[in-house]
């Protein structure tokens, strides 16, 4: 046998969709990480209710790097349709774990081939019932796995129970079937490949989430008020992670909600209820993916020229129209960078990590109430719908900001002297009421015609102008309230690397690889917001080459930097690519080395 | 920033919230001279202020289309919203959660309720969303200039369309289709009517739908038209006289009740009938005197009865076709504090710091 290779290659498990097998996937990701070793999981799924073959890929990396594994050392392979696929996916010297029951050719000698009686053993177990055997049978490979390769039984149990929350029954059941596995792999199995895992301590005080629950919990930390959804796949678990956790979280003693989620019935009406409750004073927001923000876009220019604050949270997926409802993609930044039709410009957050998806949550309603504007928050699958080792959510560091509001008192004070658009302060940013304020000049008549600074109906061209102008300097001031890139510098930097998003870890990955590899060493600019702050442009100016790296065919964030950098567009290289799957860093170096040797 | 009103000098007459009927104006017209929609917006002076409603305690509501431009002209102390075509339901449904005590007052028309905005008008049905939402009806664009809308009669000729070959919606069907709590049919014609039925629209908890016929002058005024004034005039077949009465009335004012005078009688031999009583949750009171028979607007079937018959008979009835006001209003159903949301402040917003320790332990 060639040396041991510990803690530093991907499981990929191939099933039938709709077999049942996520919890047992998420059962081997859950296990590695209480085992403290850096994991990820990425389930790559069709379309589709049952039937089509689905893939669940786990990278363990004692380094760290947990962006997808483009090699698959370990294969389960438990779909018939995807067998010989998957048996040629194996890396050389790799494994390939297969149901029994699958009789096909096997045509390789450079791996280690482990079949597994995956039947024989859930039907030989009377535990059993026999409407559950298909359900638990995909415990019968987590056993067998554990035993192969090391994974701590124990630490199973402990997925199970996070699984079935304590509940004894389904917790025994599933056991007994991961030791029936390794059991029969102890007595009938002889190892023959490299690949172990070993316990760490590299996740210690860590978690682990997907990003639509860390927006749904931000955001409740931020005290939404209203939310309005209608289901898309993949921003559906955002709304309904609110649905399960503000009963918990923002109920009066008294058992009064201080919320309201209403599900739409369209992403018209979402956008729609939440432009009206935010009009009316409440942190509102809705969720949706790249189908619903094609509907929403009406309204988010209303909201936009009638100053309007909301949060619309976009899952991304792949598009143009249904494109590729369940595979991730950065593909919506050029189209909400400009949302709407006339002159529009967008506030953006970019959040790169699951913490961050915590962090925006809560922090998109600050900014959209301080600016009275939408708010939008680009996820995507990868982040939403994946379950991610990250930092331990953090309370908010800093009080709310209701922004500019007057109640009765205020009004008092000015003796009713105010217009709903004017700019007092010189930020471009307008006061505003909202209804049920029993000031008899409180109220205003809200339009998406053109208005003067008393919210009068207006078409003179000075006034359009005006408005125009202002909305502009609102947009310039809005840089001072968004967050700031993260920008890494290293001595002898060869270029710089611009990226956001769920790209991170295979940015930094790549970095390091380019660096140890190749003696090419990288600047790293983290984009976190649009518009650009002047640290950005600074960025750019710095470098002599700036890849601009991003999940989607046309290199949108690179179009959008060569747009407000004119002076420096040449430097900006596009490297971009959308094929649907989480990307991986070989994609990166690889792209940046075919670059840098022209 | 409200606009100096002009004051009716130191006599104004003033209503049992202190206010003039100034205080429930808006700014002027600037419809067709002779359009339903002002008759409309007259009234809805007229109601609010006759029923002591406090103008900021009403939100307004619009879409698009000249119906939609009309919320201008009225309660200029009421915050209103101007919103997308055939959209308007949604905004409403929102901004109404901001504080649950206050009452929206929604316009549309017949192009933006049943063609680009029939999803949301249901939807809005069915949600019981604590507004009126007046439908002024007229069969025709009017602010693109004389295009059918989804009412128009089967068959009508129009200068530049041609001939309508389609059926019409009915929108008081639609509402009763989608469970309304609260569906009138009124013409514009008939102002009284039209004014002590949006008094009882407002006391309506949840939504109540009233599909005004507001003829246009301009595009859709000809004599055989369903929306024309003098169908109305000449076919109008109210189903009672109505009026409302405020809980401060008292109980006692329905013996002394004088039957308000119908403007449009059809029938010289019309004999007056029962009185039948509707008690809105607020105490107040709603009185239909029947006229040639007794109708009960507790009857959805019944309802939709009717207007069948009136289509087969090619006349226009009037009235309030339902109510049932018990059903609970859509925020009723939220289990909402009792501070309107809008005034919640971040302490009761934010959950405890030490939440979050619990939150970071469920995250496995």
């Amino acid at each position: 046998m060639t040396q041991r290779i510990v803690n530093d290659f991907s499981i990929t498990v191939g099933t039938p969709n709709g077999s049942g097998s996520s919890t047992a996937n998420n059962t081997i990701l859950r296990a590695l990480f209480k085992m403290g070793i850096p994991v990820s999981g990425k389930n790559l799924f069709p379309s589709n209710i049952q039937g089509l073959p689905t893939w669940y890929t786990i990278r363990v990396n004692k380094d760290g790097f947990i962006a997808r594994r483009a090699s698959h050392e370990i294969m389960v392979a438990m779909n018939p349709n995807s067998f010989t696929r998957d048996l040629a996916d194996v890396a050389p010297g790799g494994a390939f774990f297969y149901a029994d029951d699958i009789k096909l050719p096997i045509n390789r000698s450079d791996i280690s081939i482990y079949p597994m009686p995956v039947k024989q053993l859930v039907r030989s177990n009377p535990e059993i019932p026999a409407n559950l055997r298909d359900l638990v049978a995909n415990m019968v490979y987590v056993g067998i796995l554990a035993h192969m390769i090391g994974i701590d039984i124990e630490k199973i149990k402990l997925a199970l129970k996070f699984h079935f929350k304590n509940k004894e029954k389904p917790i025994a059941l599933n056991m007994s079937m991961v030791k029936a596995g390794a059991e029969w792999a102890a007595a009938n199995l002889t190892k023959t490949d490299p690949f172990y895992v070993e316990p760490m301590n590299k996740t210690e005080g860590l978690i682990m989430a997907d990003g639509n629950t860390a927006a749904a919990l931000g955001a409740i930390y931020g005290g939404v008020q209203f939310a309005s959804w209608y289901p898309i796949t993949p921003a559906s678990s955002l709304a309904e992670s609110l649905n399960e956790y503000l009963p918990m979280l923002r109920r009066t003693p008294e058992g009064k909600n201080t919320f309201a989620v209403v599900q739409a019935e369209d992403e018209l009406a979402a956008i729609g209820m939440c432009v009206g409750a935010g009009w009316a004073g409440l942190r509102a927001m809705t969720s949706t993916s790249g189908p619903g923000m094609s509907l929403m876009t009406e309204y988010a220019g209303l909201a936009y020229f009638a100053e309007v604050p909301l949060v619309i949270w976009d899952v991304q997926r792949m598009g143009p129209s249904t494109g590729l409802p369940t595979r991730t993609s950065q593909g919506d930044v050029a189209f909400v960078a400009n949302m709407g039709h006339g002159d529009i410009d967008s506030l953006i957050l970019l959040p790169g990590s699951i913490k961050e998806c915590f962090e925006f949550g809560w922090r998109a309603f600050d900014i959209a109430e301080r600016l009275q504007t939408p708010v939008y928050v680009l996820s995507d699958l990868d982040f939403g719908m994946n379950q991610w080792m990250s930092e331990p959510f953090e309370y908010p560091n800093v009080p709310m900001d209701r922004g500019k509001v007057l109640w009765e008192e205020d009004l008092e004070q000015l003796k009713g002297d105010w217009g709903r658009y004017r700019d007092v302060d010189g930020d471009g940013i307008p006061y505003r009421t909202l209804p049920g304020n029993t000031h008899p000049a409180s109220a205003y008549f809200t339009r998406g015609t053109g208005h003067t600074p008393e919210a009068r109906y207006s078409e003179e061209p000075h006034v359009w102008v005006a408005k125009m102008e202002r909305l502009k300097k609102k947009y310039e001031t809005a840089k001072q309230y968004l967050p700031r890139a993260v920008i890494q510098k290293v001595d002898g930097a060869k270029f710089g690397i611009i990226a956001f998003g769920s790209t991170d870890p295979a940015v930094e990955e790549a970095r390091a690889y380019l660096e140890q590899e190749h003696g090419l060493k990288s600047d790293y600019l983290r984009l976190r917001a649009i518009p650009f702050t002047e640290d950005v442009s600074q960025f750019i100016a710095e470098h002599e080459r700036v890849y601009v790296v991003e999940i989607n065919r046309d290199g949108q964030l690179q179009q959008l930097l060569s747009i407000k950098h004119p002076q420096h567009a040449t430097r900006l290289v596009p490297i971009a690519y959308s094929d649907g799957l989480p990307p991986t860093a070989q994609w990166i170096w690889s792209a940046i080395l075919e670059q840098e040797e022209k | 920033m409200s606009e100096a009103l002009p004051m009716a000098g130191a006599a104004a007459q003033v209503n049992a919230v202190g206010l003039s009927k100034n205080d429930y104006r808006g700014n002027p017209t600037t419809l067709c001279q002779g359009c339903g929609h002002n008759s409309i917006a007259n009234q809805i002076i007229a109601a609010c202020y006759e029923a002591n409603v406090v103008p900021e305690k009403i939100v307004k509501f619009s879409g698009i289309g000249c119906s939609s431009k009309s919320p201008t002209y009225f309660l200029n102390r009421s915050f209103g919203f101007n919103s997308l075509h055939g959209r308007m339901p949604s905004l409403a449904t929102g901004a109404l959660f901001g504080d649950y005590r206050l009452k929206g007052l929604g316009v549309s028309g017949d192009g933006d309720s049943a063609s680009i905005g029939m999803g949301q008008f249901k939807h809005a049905m069915r949600r019981n969303v604590n507004m009126v939402y007046i439908v002024e009806n007229n069969g025709v664009y009017g602010l693109t200039k004389g295009q059918f809308s989804a009412t128009a009669d089967k068959g009508l000729e129009l200068k530049k369309q041609g001939t309508n070959l389609y059926l019409p919606v009915d929108i008081c069907m639609e509402a009763l289709a989608s469970r309304a709590t609260f569906v009138a049919r009124l013409f514009a014609g008939n102002a009284k009517q039209v004014k002590e039925v949006l008094k009882a629209a407002l006391s309506h908890k949840g939504i109540a739908v009233l599909d005004i016929i507001s003829p246009c002058v301009t595009f859709n005024n000809q004599e055989s038209s369903y929306y024309s004034y003098s169908f109305g005039k000449e076919r109008e077949d109210p189903l009672h006289d109505i009026s409302f009465h405020a809980a401060s009335e008292g109980p006692q004012s329905t013996i002394s009740y004088v039957p308000p005078k119908p403007e449009i009688m059809l029938e010289a031999d019309m004999v007056d009938g029962e009185i039948r009583e509707v008690a809105l949750h607020d105490g107040s009171r709603i009185v239909l005197k029947a006229l040639d028979k007794d109708y009960d607007p507790h009857n959805r079937l019944e309802a939709m009865r009717v207007l069948e018959e009136a289509h087969a008979n090619n006349y226009l009835v009037t009235g309030l076709l339902y109510i049932a006001p018990e059903s609970p209003s859509l925020t009723d159903l939220y289990n909402l504090v009792e501070t309107p949301l809008n005034r919640l402040t971040e302490q009761e917003l934010r959950p405890a710091p030490e939440t979050i320790h619990k939150i970071n332990a469920l995250m496995f």
